[in-house]
């Protein structure tokens, strides 16, 4: 039976509804009118998004694939609204509501103080609204809106504490680094245009063998393949979304905004958009081999020199921000090599494992009075139990730990990488292998920081303080009181927080386990995603696949479970028996880890070329060009040169009767004398 | 009354302006009424532009014409098509929106601010409508009076500067236009458009007269390197004067080239899109860079404009590109519709952000940005529509910004990609200039005592900002119904620019 569109556009607009109601009647519905009616448009949403995927998968619904209107019409070229609804569309549509929906719960507690509360829950409502309208596009238009549209409450979301100075300058860097993507991704779509005259994917995909042997005039003499420009143009898009090096600037500072988005959008949803477009895009990639070896390269630089940052944070939000652009390389080294749907499937465990440390680690900073450094946590184990086992779930299954949803998601990209003989998959492959040592490195050293050890924090009960619950603390007081000291204890926080932490940390526990076999080597996606037959590396290894028991039995034996074995057992020497050696290792390696911890000074260099640099030539140009060239010279200069004719022609108009007649007397001779002339 | 409906837009609020003024000073509440009552009923009337015009044949339509000045032949000659359509249309609907957004910011001779803004709408209506070059020369000058009254009178304090700036620019650029209209009259005998656009001229005749119109037009648009009277004229001008030259007048260069350039020197303009789209392109880079150091408000938002309008001049001349070069006639179209459709956007966008500036100059009589920080914090309402047309100002979708903007990219592309790499160029530059603009007009902390004081949007400005804003945000999601009201005149002028002169 075939999807309705009223479904369709139910699961789309519940959101929207709910987004203008909390945001124009905020005031009027209250706070627990605002809470209701998004959580009310997500349940909606996220259960008909469920019915959707049953339909697909199990219901024998057909591919849905209809426009809803026409956008405009100008001789052959058509834009229109509508979704194309296939497997690929139907699991993005459930990650997306599902993660939506237990962000919008855990918001509850953790914005319970905040003066922007109706106002929250507005944006993160168009937040969902603008993901499935990317996700369920059906054309370039309309992911291009859904693209830039998350972008939008990117923005505002970061940016969402408007008073702070760091939030502010945060949100301004993450859209303009953005628009740098889109400005690819732009130009992207009109390479498509012109290349196959459309701006539907079906018409585009269909018509896509036709790129063969086509070439774009670069100069006269240089002319690329058109397949490449393209899939390069569109990846570039994806760079900036997905945060690859070297665009991925923007995403450590989104940290500014509140942590229930930094889950949503900074980890599991938008992030992952430009590995969602490129496996969407699969049949135009298997095209270029080239355009696949530059995403190849560029997510396995990512994957490893992101993560290696991560491992000399102080933030236990950044940590987890590094910790997403290492794994979000991860996604991009598997687009790289083909394996499209091993890409989706790490995109999808990750997005539940991730999205439960970061509202772990927000759980962390509720308990902490907003205390994100983790140089003054420490023991918290004994206080709040839920969040310390739920995180160490979201841990291992990070760390791809076997029988983890991770292990089955990281350790399958890692041998697709290694059964590849694509260009640069050697690097790759080192990449993503030591990444696995990084990773488990930078998590571990997180845990034990944070949950296990010595208490590195003080508290001092303050009895002349009312406030009886622990979340009294404005945010825009966070750093202005000594750190380390807290006036309550930590407590576990309160279960509209925790109850989201355990419902994502089932499926990252248990979801790679059921769902290895169909995704990745059954062919679940079935049309979705496009691998041509030389490139199939999941193929390759889908034959040697007997079961995730058996592929979780084998991993104990691999490299990278080894890797995480030697981080494991080195962490926990330093952070929970000897916890001088980190400093001790930190003076012995200082200049590595400068460089670490100036992010190789890409930020620095980025502020002093881009922003800095583009004031300075908007100056020369205004100050140079408009004011004095334009200005001073053409027009002014024109004004005072007619100034100096006029005042020149001034002096014959004298006033004095004898000039005249002298004048005129002079003008006689000429004429009577050109006269004679002329008659001769 | 339809046929004689062009006469009735244009007549209609140039007389309305007789009893306002007659209103006097004394009574300003009912010259007030009296001027909206007539802006309302021009809308109103414009309104029936829409069933009565055709769509599907796209020629000029609902024509009028009558003996003007015999020995010259002269006549007085309207019609119009799509284009005219949606532009007198823009027009009417700003002409509502300035009124009430003057209400009781004007208290010095209102009466005579109204009128001066009811003479310039019906003389606006005029320049899309008519169809005698004579008589639309007579407009095209005539609007410069109203406008250099309107500034000159309720203007800044450098008022004198910019008003002499603007009016012997702009009258400079037209006046080569003069000379090429009586060249043309004294070869066809005739000012008559339709005529015109079918006489024989040779490629040197063509381009003189090529550059006598670019000189006029570029200056109305305004293009590099001729834009400076822009942001001298709008800082010096009241706010409504801002909205008026922003949203409609800049509209008369894009549509001079439309009515002039294309149909009667098409090979000439072909000969020379190069060099219109270079200094299209110039207008979004270089222009960019100049908006991102403006310590003026509305000096930014000024350049903003130039560098958006730098996209009509792309979109109309890259047409020619396409369809010359390579055949290429869907493109051209496209590239064609996208430089309307940003006339119309940028008609609302930029009127809406111009009146935004007007809000907050109300409040604190500064325009500087460093003057402000935080604002919203005390005017939460007034930041929503701000962010709103900032994000429109930048080309986000869903908003009219986009749509454009997005198709003279794309047709730009089939040109040529390089020149479809700088016209992308804008989705930086121009976010970067806008949202650092917002950056540090609302976010931060309230940053001193007079921001502190402000108050939020009241419900006359909300009609105001709530009325741009219901308009940017149909257009973005839906401008199917824009384009294909469009659609006919443009096939047809795209037709026009295959046509070989010699």
């Amino acid at each position: 039976m075939e999807l309705s569109s009223s479904i369709l556009l139910t699961i789309a607009l519940a959101p929207l509804v709910g987004c203008l109601l909390a945001g124009f009647l905020g005031k009027q519905i209250g706070r627990v009118g605002a809470h209701s009616v998004t959580i009310l448009g997500l349940l909606i949403s996220c259960g008909l998004s469920f019915y959707v995927l049953y339909q697909i998968t199990a219901g024998g619904a057909p591919v849905y694939n209809h426009n809803l209107y026409t956008w405009f019409e100008i001789g052959k070229y058509t834009a229109s609204v509508g979704f194309l609804i296939d497997r690929l569309t139907a699991m993005m549509m459930v990650v997306v509501t599902f993660v939506s929906l237990l962000v919008h719960v855990y918001t509850i507690g953790y914005m319970a103080d905040d003066d922007g509360y109706q106002r929250f829950f507005s944006y993160i409502s168009l937040f969902t609204f603008s993901m499935l309208m990317l996700v369920m596009s059906n054309n370039f238009v309309q992911l291009f809106f859904g693209w830039e549209a998350v972008g939008l409450v990117s923005y505002l979301l970061i940016g969402f504490w408007y008073k702070r100075p760091t939030a502010i300058f945060a949100n301004l860097k993450a859209f303009l680094v953005n628009r740098v993507g889109d400005f690819g991704f732009l130009l992207g779509i009109g390479a498509i245009l012109y290349f196959l005259g459309t701006l539907d994917y079906a018409t585009a995909f269909a018509a896509a063998p036709t790129l063969a042997g086509k070439t774009l005039a670069i100069t006269q003499n240089v002319h690329w393949d058109a397949a490449t420009v393209i899939c390069i143009l569109l990846f570039i898009g994806a760079m900036g979304k997905s945060a690859q090096v070297p665009l991925h600037v923007w995403l450590p500072d989104s940290m500014e905004g509140p942590t229930p988005i930094s889950a949503l959008i900074h980890a599991a949803t938008m992030v992952t958009a430009g590995i969602f477009m490129v496996a969407r895009m699969s049949p135009l990639y298997e095209l270029s081999e080239s355009a696949l070896s530059f995403v190849l390269v560029i997510g396995a630089t990512g994957a490893l020199f992101t993560g290696l940052i991560g491992i000399v944070q102080n933030d236990i939000k950044r940590v987890v921000a590094y910790s997403t652009l290492s794994q979000l390389g991860y996604m991009t080294v598997a687009l790289g090599v083909s394996a499209y749907a091993g890409a989706v499937f790490h995109l999808m465990t990750h997005a539940f494992f991730k999205a439960l440390l970061f509202l772990g680690a927000g759980s962390v900073i509720i308990a902490m009075h907003h205390e994100q450094d983790m140089r003054y946590m420490g023991g918290l184990r004994k206080y709040m139990p839920i969040t310390w086992i739920t995180m160490w779930v979201g841990s291992l299954a990070l760390c791809g730990v076997p029988f983890f949803s991770g292990f089955y998601s990281k350790d399958s990209i890692i041998d697709a990488v290694h059964e590849s003989h694509r260009w640069g998959s050697g690097y790759a492959y080192f990449c993503v292998v030591v990444g696995a040592f990084v990773t488990a490195t930078y998590t571990f050293r997180q845990m034990y920081m944070t949950f296990h050890g010595k208490e590195r924090f003080k508290v001092v009960e303050h009895h002349g303080h009312h406030d009886a619950h622990g979340h009294d603390d404005h945010h825009d007081d966070h750093g202005h009181h000594e750190p380390g000291v807290l006036h309550h204890a930590p407590k576990e926080s309160p279960w509209v927080v925790t109850l989201p932490l355990i419902l994502l940390a089932i499926p990252s526990l248990l979801v790679g386990f059921f769902t290895v076999q169909p995704m990745l080597f059954g062919n679940w996606f079935g049309g979705a995603v496009h691998v041509s037959e030389a490139n199939n590396v999941l193929g390759e290894i889908g034959k040697e696949f007997d079961g995730s028991l058996a592929m979780a039995l084998h991993g104990f034996a691999q490299l990278p479970f080894i890797l995480v074995l030697v981080a494991f057992l080195i962490t926990t020497y330093i952070y929970l028996f000897n916890p001088s050696v980190a400093d001790k290792i930190k003076t012995a390696l200082k200049p590595i880890w400068v460089i670490l911890d100036r992010k190789y000074w890409v930020d620095n260099i980025y502020f002093a070329v881009f922003a800095r640099g583009g004031v300075a030539l908007g100056r020369m140009f205004w100050k140079g060009g408009d004011a004095a060239v334009i200005d001073g010279v053409l027009i002014d200069g024109s004004a005072s040169t007619i100034q100096r004719i006029a005042s020149g022609v001034r002096r014959l108009q004298s006033g004095y009767l004898y000039h005249y007649a002298f004048a005129m007397i002079l003008g006689l001779i000429l004429l009577m004398g050109g006269y004679l002339l002329v008659r001769q | 009354m339809f046929n004689h409906l062009l006469s009735l837009l244009i007549w209609l609020p140039v007389a309305g302006a007789v009893p306002v003024l007659l209103a006097g000073s004394d009574r300003p509440n009912l010259a007030r009424w009296l001027s909206l009552l007539v802006a309302i009923l021009t809308f109103a009337v414009s309104l029936f532009l829409i069933p009565q015009y055709n769509g599907d044949t796209g020629g000029m339509q609902l024509a009028e014409s009558h003996v003007w000045i015999a020995a010259l032949n002269v006549h007085y000659a309207l019609a119009v098509d799509g284009i005219s359509v949606a532009l007198i249309l823009l027009t009417t609907f700003v002409g509502i929106l300035v009124i009430i957004g003057a209400w009781e910011v004007i208290q010095d001779k209102p009466h005579q601010y109204m009128a001066a803004m009811l003479v310039l709408e019906g003389l606006m209506i005029g320049v899309f409508c008519a169809t005698d070059a004579l008589l639309f020369y007579v407009f095209f000058e005539a609007m410069l009076i109203p406008m250099f009254i309107l500034i000159g009178i309720w203007g800044g304090p450098r008022r004198v500067y910019a008003t002499l700036k603007f009016f012997i620019y702009t009258f400079m650029g037209s006046i080569f236009m003069l000379i090429g209209l009586i060249y043309l009259y004294l070869k066809a005998g005739t000012f008559d458009l339709h005529t015109l656009a079918t006489l024989p001229l040779t490629l040197q005749e063509q381009s003189w007269l090529f550059f006598a119109f670019l000189i006029a037009f570029a200056v109305k648009v305004p293009m590099v390197p001729v834009h400076t009277w822009l942001p001298d004229a709008h800082v010096e001008a009241p706010t409504g004067g801002s909205v008026v030259l922003a949203a409609v007048m800049l509209k008369i260069g894009g549509y001079g080239f439309l009515r002039f350039s294309l149909p009667i020197v098409p090979d000439a303009s072909a000969h020379f899109a190069w060099l219109v789209i270079l200094l299209s392109l110039i207008a979004v880079v270089y222009i960019g860079y100049v908006a991102l150091v403006q310590e003026d408000m509305k000096k930014l938002v000024a350049y903003s404009s130039v560098a958006h309008m730098g996209f009509v001049t792309l979109g109309i001349f890259i047409a020619f590109m396409l369809v010359r070069e390579q055949g290429n006639t869907d493109a051209a179209r496209l590239g064609m519709q996208g430089a309307m459709v940003q006339m119309i956007s940028h008609g609302f966008v930029s009127g809406a952000m111009f009146s935004c500036i007007g809000v907050l100059y109300d409040r604190m009589h500064t325009r500087l940005i460093k003057d402000y920080g935080g604002v919203i914090n005390v005017m939460p309402w007034f930041g929503f529509f701000y962010v709103l047309f900032a994000m429109a100002n930048c080309g986000l979708p869903g908003t009219s910004g986009f749509v454009g903007e997005f198709m003279v990219i794309l047709a730009s592309f089939s040109a040529n990609p390089w020149i479809a790499l700088f016209a992308a160029f804008t989705l930086i530059i121009g976010a970067a200039y806008t949202l650092w603009l917002v950056k540090r007009v609302l976010w931060g902390e309230v940053t001193n005592s007079h921001v502190a004081e402000m108050k939020d949007i009241n419900g006359r400005e909300t009609l105001v900002l709530g009325a741009f804003a219901a308009l940017v945000l149909i257009i973005g999601v839906w401008p199917e119904p824009l384009t294909h009201l469009m659609d006919s005149s443009v096939t047809q002028l795209v037709q026009l620019l295959a046509i070989h002169k010699v």
